[in-house]
């Protein structure tokens, strides 16, 4: 017990000699939704390669589920690190607001990147997102159409049903298809979902297949789900009647696009989100730039940013979109 | 404790009784024992690893993030005791909540929101009880069903969206007793209150009796199905406060609330020497092996320690407790 007592009073003195700690070069900690995901390995290299650039101590940290609670003992374990900057994607749009007000109490910066606390904005200091999202639906649309000459049956292949991104896309292509002329010959037959997961994805990629024969595009705005999509495609050699297009890593989505599975799809740069974020940072940190609705600055190789309302930053204007002819520049 | 107690004199028999352990051996050799050195090595382990760990203000926070989880398990401890087993609470946590966060946002005043709540966990336990007393099936079985049936009503209830917390509600975990968060407090106070119940009263008595021979237990004049309901009941409101404490402390509710915290509550029981089969195991252990836990995962995040080392260090605890257990056990009971 007294051993006990006696570690108890060494913890008080040493917690208060932690929160004294002098920190030299600013330090950013980027909290991903999960470990083991790919996709995070390229923001968390823009943030590395930004860091060698602009002098900051970068690290990555992620729970090992994206369930909705589980990154807000990584929250608290920063704030009492004291690091100058939280960078995260948030699991959930409402269940982080209190850990993020105490993270901003504390001093922090805090900022959503590659996912926004939607309808929660004041819980987080600005947000920085790939592209507008409001483009995203109506690009894949074009997309979609452009490859089947706007004409016949489509189909959605999503991650889960929740995912609040994908939602906010098919709802857009919903309206998008009812409401453009453009697209009046083009029928979205069916929406499902296989879960972000390889398996569920090609199970309800094979379905469609299987119940609707006329089907000449399949759209999977999630990166999983093309790529399980082209699988089934490749392998039963129907390329030249399902189209299959959506949101993809150039560097899963290569080898469909080099043996004609897949024509084009489109992504954003993820690279491109951390090196703003950690630019963004050091100049609301050093003073340089106002985190104020209006303002811009310039960061290399991405030009000039705007804040734009709700302190929301975009890397790029549009989508990019990858095919046989540019597919070969981009290596994440 | 023992069940030396309970037996018969071995003299009957003929044979010699074995001799009185000495009061060293009955202090030290005990699961829970393990569970506090493992605790100590933790936090010393911890605050090598991160010169940010030994504060206790920090320490208490995290705790916070899992007080209630303890909580529930304090009272799954007494249910395994008495034989059985309870896998819903956390389900229960997101259906209570879920129910309590729509009832306010529709208009209904907070104190009347929250006796409904409660009322929900009360018959959430009651219907656990219904199936495991009366129609004499498997507590494992019959609440892995209700685990998955109470959150998919918890689903049906509040959808895919999440339900908002009036703000005068939120922010359990910022109300300070003595520096200390509320929700660590309740869990302190269930401790004492639930180890005095356990272990000094005749009602707990009567529960390690249960879970160590049900029928011997019965023939003795114990009611065993009066004292499963009650622990059952007991586990269903807690659950709901758990909930409703939850909810307070994200200030929102999705039917996904404590997913999979179910798990999260038999190992605490576990780790602070609690026997899966019944009949063995004290609140002092749980308490002991809530606090360890925290240690051990709050001392490896603030550490950046990947998520996989930490469920490795968890497993490789689990099993070492596990392993202790029967061992000290099988030695002193038997």
């Amino acid at each position: 017990m007294k051993t006990t007592l006696a570690i108890l009073a060494a913890g008080l003195m040493l917690g208060t000699a932690g929160a004294t700690y002098a920190q030299d070069a600013f330090s950013i900690v980027y909290i991903g939704k999960n470990t083991g995901n790919p996709y995070f390995d390229s923001i968390t290299g823009g943030f590395v390669d930004a860091c060698v650039e602009i002098g900051c101590q970068f690290e990555f940290v992620a729970p090992a589920t994206a369930e909705a609670t589980s990154q807000i003992p990584f929250i608290e374990a920063q704030i009492q690190r004291g690091v100058d900057v939280i960078a995260i994607a948030p699991n959930s749009p409402d269940a982080l607001n209190q850990v993020l007000d105490s993270a901003k109490a504390a001093g922090i910066l805090v900022m959503t990147v590659n996912g926004d606390l939607v309808g929660n904005e004041e819980h987080r200091d600005a947000s920085i997102l790939p592209v507008d999202f409001t483009k995203t639906g109506p690009n894949q649309v074009e997309l979609a159409g452009s490859l089947i000459g706007y004409e016949g049956e489509i189909a959605i292949l999503s991650a889960t049903t929740e995912a609040p991104d994908q939602n906010t896309w098919i709802a857009a292509m919903n309206d998008t298809l009812a409401n453009d002329p453009k697209y009046a010959n083009m029928k979205l037959v069916a929406t499902v979902y296989g879960d972000d997961q390889p398996e569920k994805s090609t199970a309800e990629m094979e379905a469609l297949l299987a119940n609707y024969p006329n089907l000449k595009a399949v759209i999977a705005p999630t990166t999983v789900g093309i790529a399980a999509a082209a699988q089934v495609v490749q392998s039963r050699g129907i390329a030249d009647q399902v189209a299959v297009t959506g949101l993809g890593l150039p560097s899963e989505m290569r080898d469909f696009i080099k043996d004609g599975t897949v024509e084009a799809f489109q992504l954003w740069s993820p690279y491109n989100e951390g090196v703003l974020a950690a630019y963004f940072a050091k100049g609301v940190l050093d003073g340089s730039i106002k985190n104020e609705v209006g303002e811009t600055f310039e960061v290399p190789n991405l030009g000039t940013i705007t804040i734009d309302p709700n302190n929301m930053m975009n890397t790029q204007a549009e989508l990019t979109t990858f095919n046989a002819e540019n597919i070969d520049d981009f290596d994440f | 404790m023992s069940a030396a107690e309970t037996s018969p004199p071995a003299n009957v028999a003929g044979r010699e009784s074995a001799p009185p352990r000495p009061l060293w051996h009955l202090v030290l050799v005990r699961p829970e024992t393990l569970t506090l050195v493992l605790l100590i090595l933790g936090v010393i382990v911890a605050s090598r690893l991160s010169p940010y760990f030994l504060d206790i203000g920090y320490i208490l926070r995290s705790f916070a993030l899992s007080a209630e989880i303890a909580l529930v398990a304090l009272v799954l401890t007494m249910v395994i005791i008495a034989g059985e087993i309870d896998l819903s609470p956390a389900a229960n946590m997101a259906l209570s909540a879920c129910i309590f966060a729509w009832a306010q946002a529709s208009g209904v005043p907070i104190p009347l929101a929250v006796l409904l709540g409660l009322l929900a966990g009360l018959a959430m336990g009651g219907v656990n009880a219904f199936f495991v007393i009366v129609m004499q099936l498997p507590s494992i079985i019959v609440t892995i069903g209700t685990l998955i049936l109470y959150r998919g009503l918890a689903q049906i209830l509040a959808g895919d969206r999440s339900i908002r917390i009036a703000e005068g509600f939120i922010g359990v975990d910022r109300i300070l007793v003595l520096g200390v968060p509320l929700p660590v407090v309740v869990f302190v106070l269930a401790a004492i209150v639930l180890a005095l119940v356990l272990g000094g009263t005749i009602f707990g008595r009567q529960i390690y009796q249960i879970g160590t021979n049900e029928v011997a237990a019965r023939h003795a004049g114990i009611r065993s199905r009066r004292i499963k309901l009650i622990l059952f009941l007991m586990i269903g409101v807690v659950a709901a406060i758990a909930g409703i404490m939850t909810a307070s402390r994200l200030g929102s509710v999705r039917y996904d609330l404590a997913l999979g915290k179910e798990l999260e509550m038999v190992l605490m029981a576990m780790l602070g020497g609690t026997y899966i089969f019944g009949g063995r195991g004290t609140i002092p252990g749980t308490f002991l092996a809530a606090w360890l836990l925290v240690v051990v995962s709050t001392g490896m995040t603030v550490a950046n320690l990947l998520p996989a080392i930490q469920m490795t260090v968890l497993g490789i605890l689990l099993i070492v407790s596990i392993i202790a257990t029967n061992f000290i056990y099988s030695r002193t009971q038997r």
